[in-house]
């Protein structure tokens, strides 16, 4: 993870899909994961950010929306 | 890399039962981080209501007393004089406060109880499938007002959070929303400044805090979460309806 500014991780047993994180995420990289979790949602997933132009800033907004705290945020 | 964001110390780790994009769990976390800033754990007790979050003793990891339906702010009342160094926060509905609690929390502000509400208003009975609260909205379509509530027919909404601003003992009321990112950070400062006022011995706060109800609206999270905005602010609009207690720190 050299270089990067931040990063999230999205525990997808607790996330329920419901694409607020994806509404609020300024860059655009979380997207739905195409497998369901152990009850039935289709979880948010991170992308990782790895174009230069659209990194992860670790601003925690994701984090702030999400109404089942499965979002953790790294900064540097 | 530093962890900047985590789970709140005083919410168990456990799965919500809310419906995705519930604003119950936001407001349960926004408690949680309060209670942890504030360094009142051990001494915050909180009484959950009748309703969707009747669970909330399985979340919020501090004590808790449940009350029957709508006797939060009496139950609340009786635990803040048996216990007047803890803090007492008392979470409900708006079926539970405004419909079948209305005189217990009318009293409850009159007395000017030193104590927390919070006031979570859904314009439904969530619990039940979406029935007509006494909140829901002019036009807005419920199950038991299929045609949307009509005034003639089913009366206005309440307005619950202005009547008990009138109430001689109330100190802070303030309406917000979690709807977005900005709005949930002035939620968060509104939850603190009630429970600073209850700890400096003011007296009785409420915060009344618009939340979406995706699956009784019957709209995905995201679009719920805009039709507060759009709709649901014109009946309930967001601002401090009273605040006599000034500046706390």
């Amino acid at each position: 993870m050299a270089g990067k500014k931040g990063m999230i991780t999205i525990d997808s047993e607790l996330c329920k899909g419901c694409y607020l994180c994806i509404a609020a995420c300024p860059y655009g990289l979380i997207e739905i994961f195409d497998e369901l979790n152990q009850f039935g949602y289709y979880p948010a997933h991170f992308t990782g950010g790895n174009d230069k132009n659209r990194e992860c800033t670790g601003c925690a907004t994701c984090a702030l929306v999400c109404p089942d705290v499965a979002i953790e945020v790294y900064r540097e | 890399m530093k962890k900047v964001f985590q789970r709140p110390r005083y919410l168990k780790k456990a799965v919500f039962h809310y419906c995705p994009g519930c604003g119950h769990s936001i407001i349960h976390r926004l408690i949680a981080e309060v209670i942890e800033e504030l360094n009142i754990g051990e001494k915050t007790i909180g009484v959950p209501p009748a309703g969707c979050a009747v669970l909330a003793y399985d979340y919020l990891d501090v004590d808790m007393g449940e009350a029957p339906h709508g006797r939060g702010a009496a139950v609340a009342t009786g635990l803040k004089r048996v216990l007047p160094d803890h803090i007492i926060f008392s979470y409900q509905g708006d079926g539970d406060i405004a419909a079948i609690g209305t005189a217990e929390t009318i009293h409850a502000a009159n007395r000017g109880e030193n104590i927390s509400v919070f006031f979570i208003n859904n314009a439904c009975y969530g619990m039940t499938g979406g029935q007509m609260a006494p909140t829901t909205l002019l036009g807005q379509e419920s199950t038991t007002t299929p045609g949307g509530r009509r005034k003639d027919r089913d009366a206005a909404p309440i307005d619950l959070s202005e009547m008990l601003a009138i109430a001689r003992g109330s100190v802070y009321i303030e309406r917000t929303t979690v709807n977005s990112p900005k709005s949930i950070r002035k939620t968060k400062k509104a939850i603190t400044k009630s429970f600073k006022i209850q700890m400096a011995g003011l007296g009785f706060s409420l915060i009344e805090i618009l939340s979406p109800c995706p699956v009784n609206w019957k709209m995905a999270p995201v679009e719920a979460a805009r039709w507060i905005d759009d709709e649901m602010i014109k009946t309930f609009p967001l601002k401090v309806i009273k605040d006599t207690a000034g500046k706390i720190d």
